[in-house]
């Protein structure tokens, strides 16, 4: 039994991974829509990411996913044929549609019921659009599309022999022996122009979800059609395999299309099938065909029987001919692409290799071991002393060239594109504004860019946190927005992009601003800072993020669920990466994410103190300063701070912070690291020495002991000692909490 | 212990016994990973006294643990002769420092008796979970998981 059951599991597995991706390409197809540049191409798309969703949850009995995707998918291929026109507030219930579909998706995969409701309304709505169309709709549905999720059982291992009847039968021949026995045989009279298509599906056409039945359909719409399948290759019930192909089709199609339009028509299954179109004129227009439903062959006649059950009648128009069939030989199995492909670069997706991430992950160690192996022998050669010009020197450079390389190699491959997560937000914004009552839409750029997968993870929740800040928050309502000459729908914007080694994320509103005065207030009234301080509008905009602030005066259903912009920059901050505002008032706000393009290796300015060899990262680090003893000013008993260009900072001797030493005294000559607070406050460390700036590789440190305050992670250095890689933000706050340097702080600030 | 589970469970094990502040202990040698000479430990700011630091053990970081200090015996004057010996417990590998490495020892689970009740005496004695003898000599046996720190009591 484990022998059947694990494959079913796997399988299932495969499918809900290949959800996922077909729901992105769902998402993009729609978005197209949205902004008006869609062709016939993208509701294809949009179209067969529905319908490839729907048949996997046919073959795995997920009701209530196959009842909404088809749904849904009537109502699309209502607009794939124009039958159904659609305008924006259409394609904005598409996309509720795709959210739901995603959320069915979920919700199949982890067991877990969806939410009825939320389902319903959206199948409502669906209908209401499909509206007139529903009748005919309805029917063509009914023939047309059941089979289709049924046909894509194909594609998936059965349990042959130990399946059910009802699965046994569901396979291709019975909707071909239905299209064989459909009535409708009008021949078309004169072929003035036309094609004759020899089309021969390979298994995996049925494997990838396609459907021929759904091509025929399609050759009707741009002419007549006179289809005659060969079913001479079918095998008796008892010997078919239910996942291989049998059939094979002549059509001939009188049309005005030119042959282009046609092998449009298979393009996405070009590479699944025997495919020979030949342009036929007047004169060898095929013979007129039988009516006859002999060549039904006996093995046929097995299946109708269950088979009708699920497959209605096949449109008239698909008649028969299988009493001849004059194949004519030809090798064109793939032409090249026709332009229109060209400007479409997801039709033709690279090829991919899905690999498990942990596979991934050892790869990156082993790298990190390599670089860490390579920093060893520079040092040996170093110590040894050689000529810069040997042998051994030269090639040295060039293992580190070859390690660099690879180090970028195995970060690429951990490299995403940010579009997952940008699609993702895009839901957030209809959630949050529809929940609010504005009108908000999402403009993406430099979704293409991309960043560590860790990261893109660990993204999530603070980009939906300031998304939703944005539409509550930052855009304003419609009256306001009116009364103020902006257009009454708000926009959020998010654009990723790459600069100097970081990834750049901004999540920008066209709202208000912030209120400064308000927030300031706020601030005051809360306690968060002295009554009366003088601060910038840099200062005060950064008050949002001190824990325990909020300027929802009215507590809506989005925010002030006691998560703050405080959580959003202790998440980042945890990433390596800084958040910073801009605000105009009037024009919007703008905060700009900036983080490290990995989480493997950092840039570290390799200290000394008290003997230890400890790294400070690069980022956190404003400036490096060497004092004199005058410049160090006593502030109270035990504090003592230094001037920076007219700003009085907090000195700390981070020996003693660490506990490896007792406060130093003297400070003549100390070098000093300027650390940048989140707070935009600064504090100034003293360190021994610095020794050196070089990327390193990260390594956690066991939580044996909790995370030691202080101390973010650790790395191996040259010589294979340990060293740790210091957290000094985190070791000015504590010393601040500590209660030493808080009051005085507050004023400097102020 | 019950006595009834003795009996049931009346199996060979392998203890491996090391000098830990002139006593004798013991670990069952499945939790051992290996035994390693002494390297000089980058120290853990703001860490226990009896958190030594860590060290680099084939590029992952381990945490070095003073077997001594942590039953109460003072800290060890580390030397080139001391002994880390590697012990993989629960999902945490750790290294302990002991003063030296002596036996394998190949003893039946019912030769292991519990420790004497001692509650009034200082901690050391929740760090024990059985005494065995051997050649005359009692061997404790430790209980690695008591001696290493949870992250509530490094809290407190």
């Amino acid at each position: 039994m484990t022998d059947e059951v694990d494959p079913m599991i796997e399988i299932r597995a495969s499918f809900f991974v290949e959800c996922e991706e077909l729901l992105e390409s769902l998402q993009d197809g729609l978005q197209l829509m949205d902004d008006g540049q869609s062709d016939d191409e993208t509701i294809n798309v949009v179209f067969r990411a529905i319908h490839s969703i729907k048949g996997g949850a046919g073959a795995f009995g997920l009701e209530e996913l196959v009842r909404f995707a088809h749904q849904f998918e009537s109502v699309l291929d209502g607009v794939r044929s124009h039958t159904i026109l659609v305008d924006r507030t259409d394609i904005a219930i598409f996309f509720q549609a795709s959210d739901i579909l995603a959320d069915l998706v979920r919700a199949a995969r982890d067991d877990e019921p969806a939410d009825q409701e939320k389902v319903q309304s959206i199948l409502d709505k669906l209908s209401v659009i499909l509206g007139d169309n529903a009748q005919e709709e309805d029917e063509v549905d009914a023939s047309d599309f059941q089979p289709m999720g049924i046909a894509l059982d194909l594609g998936l291992p059965e349990l042959s022999d130990n399946e059910s009847v009802d699965t046994d039968t569901q396979h291709e021949p019975a909707i071909t022996t239905d299209a064989i026995s459909a009535p409708g045989n009008e021949k078309p009279e004169h072929f003035l122009e036309g094609f004759k298509i020899f089309f021969q599906p390979d298994s995996s056409l049925y494997e990838t979800g396609n459907e021929p039945l759904h091509l025929l359909k399609l050759l009707r719409e741009i002419g007549e059609v006179d289809v005659s399948c060969d079913t001479s290759n079918l095998k008796s019930l008892s010997e078919l395999e239910e996942e291989k192909s049998y059939l094979a089709w002549t059509i001939y199609l009188a049309t005005d299309e030119d042959e282009a339009s046609v092998r449009d028509i298979f393009d996405f299954v070009a590479d699944l099938c025997k495919l020979d179109i030949s342009p036929i004129s007047n004169s060898t227009l095929p013979p007129s065909n039988k009516t006859d439903d002999a060549p039904l062959s006996s093995e046929l006649s097995i299946v109708p029987t269950a088979s009708e059950t699920v497959v209605p009648p096949a449109p008239p128009q698909i008649s028969q001919n299988t009493a001849d069939l004059p194949v004519r030989k030809s090798t064109v199995p793939t032409l090249p692409k026709t332009n229109t492909d060209n400007n479409k670069p997801s039709n033709k997706p690279r090829p991919t290799v899905r690999v498990d991430l942990e596979r991934i992950d050892r790869l990156v160690n082993l790298v990190g071991e390599l670089v860490i192996n390579q920093a060893m022998i520079s040092q040996s050669v170093t110590d040894a002393d050689l000529p810069s010009n040997s042998a051994i020197s030269a090639g040295l450079d060039e293992f580190m060239q070859l390690t660099r390389d690879i180090q970028d190699s195995v970060m690429m491959i951990r490299a995403q594109p940010v579009k997952s997560l940008f699609q993702r937000m895009s839901r957030i914004i209809r959630e949050s504004s529809a929940m609010v009552g504005k009108s908000v839409c999402l403009k993406t750029d430099g979704e293409n860019t991309e960043v560590d997968k860790t990261v893109i993870e660990r993204l999530a929740d603070p980009l939906t946190h300031m998304i939703r800040n944005a539409v509550d928050h930052g855009i304003e309502k419609e009256e306001d927005r009116l009364n103020a000459d902006k257009p009454a729908e708000g926009i959020v914007t998010l654009m990723a992009s790459h600069r100097s080694g970081r990834v750049i994320i901004e999540v920008s509103d066209d709202g208000a601003g912030i209120n400064r005065e308000r927030v300031l207030q706020i601030a005051m009234d809360k306690g968060l800072v002295a009554e009366n301080s003088q601060l910038s509008d840099t200062e005060i905009d950064n008050l949002l993020f001190l824990p325990g602030f909020s300027t929802a005066s009215e507590v809506s259903d989005l925010s002030g669920r006691g998560v703050g912009m405080d959580v959003v920059k202790s998440s980042i901050i945890a990433l390596g990466g800084r958040v910073t505002i801009q605000s105009e008032p009037g024009q919007g706000t703008k905060f700009t994410i900036s983080l490290p393009l990995t989480l493997a290796v950092l840039d570290g300015m390799v200290i000394e103190v008290a003997k230890q060899i400890l790294v400070v990262p690069l980022n956190a680090i404003a400036e490096t300063l060497t004092l004199t003893q005058e410049s160090v000013l006593p502030l109270g008993p035990n504090n003592r701070v230094i001037k920076v260009r007219d700003v009085f900072v907090p000195l700390l001797d981070l020996g003693s912070e660490l506990g490896f030493r007792a406060p130093l005294n003297n400070f003549d000559n100390a070098v000093v690291l300027l650390i940048s607070q989140e707070n935009g406050t600064q504090a100034a460390l003293v360190v021994d020495a610095i020794q050196d700036q070089r990327q390193v590789v990260i390594k956690g440190l066991q939580n044996t002991f909790g995370r030691p305050s202080g101390v973010a992670a650790a790395t191996i250095l040259g010589d294979g000692k340990i060293a740790l890689i210091l957290d000094p933000i985190d070791i000015v706050s504590s010393a601040e909490s500590a209660g030493n340097l808080a009051q005085n702080n507050l004023q400097l600030t102020g | 212990m019950s006595e009834q589970d003795k009996t049931t469970l009346s199996t060979g094990i392998e203890l491996l016994t090391f000098q830990v502040g002139g006593q004798e202990y013991a670990l069952d040698i499945m939790s051992v990973r290996e035994i390693r000479g002494w390297t000089k430990a980058t120290p853990l700011p703001h860490a226990p006294s009896f958190v030594r630091g860590v060290i680099n053990l084939r590029g992952t970081v381990l945490t070095i643990v003073d077997l001594a200090d942590r039953l109460g015996m003072g800290a060890a004057q580390t030397s080139e002769r001391n002994v880390i010996i590697v012990v993989h417990t629960g999902k945490e590998t750790v290294g302990l420092l002991v003063d030296a490495v002596s036996d394998i020892l190949a003893i039946n689970t019912t030769d292991l008796q519990d420790p004497p009740d001692m509650s009034a005496a200082e901690c050391e004695e929740s760090f024990v979970s059985a005494l065995t003898i051997s050649e005359g000599r009692m061997i404790r046996v430790l209980a690695i998981a008591a001696a290493l720190p949870t992250e509530s009591e490094e809290a407190a």
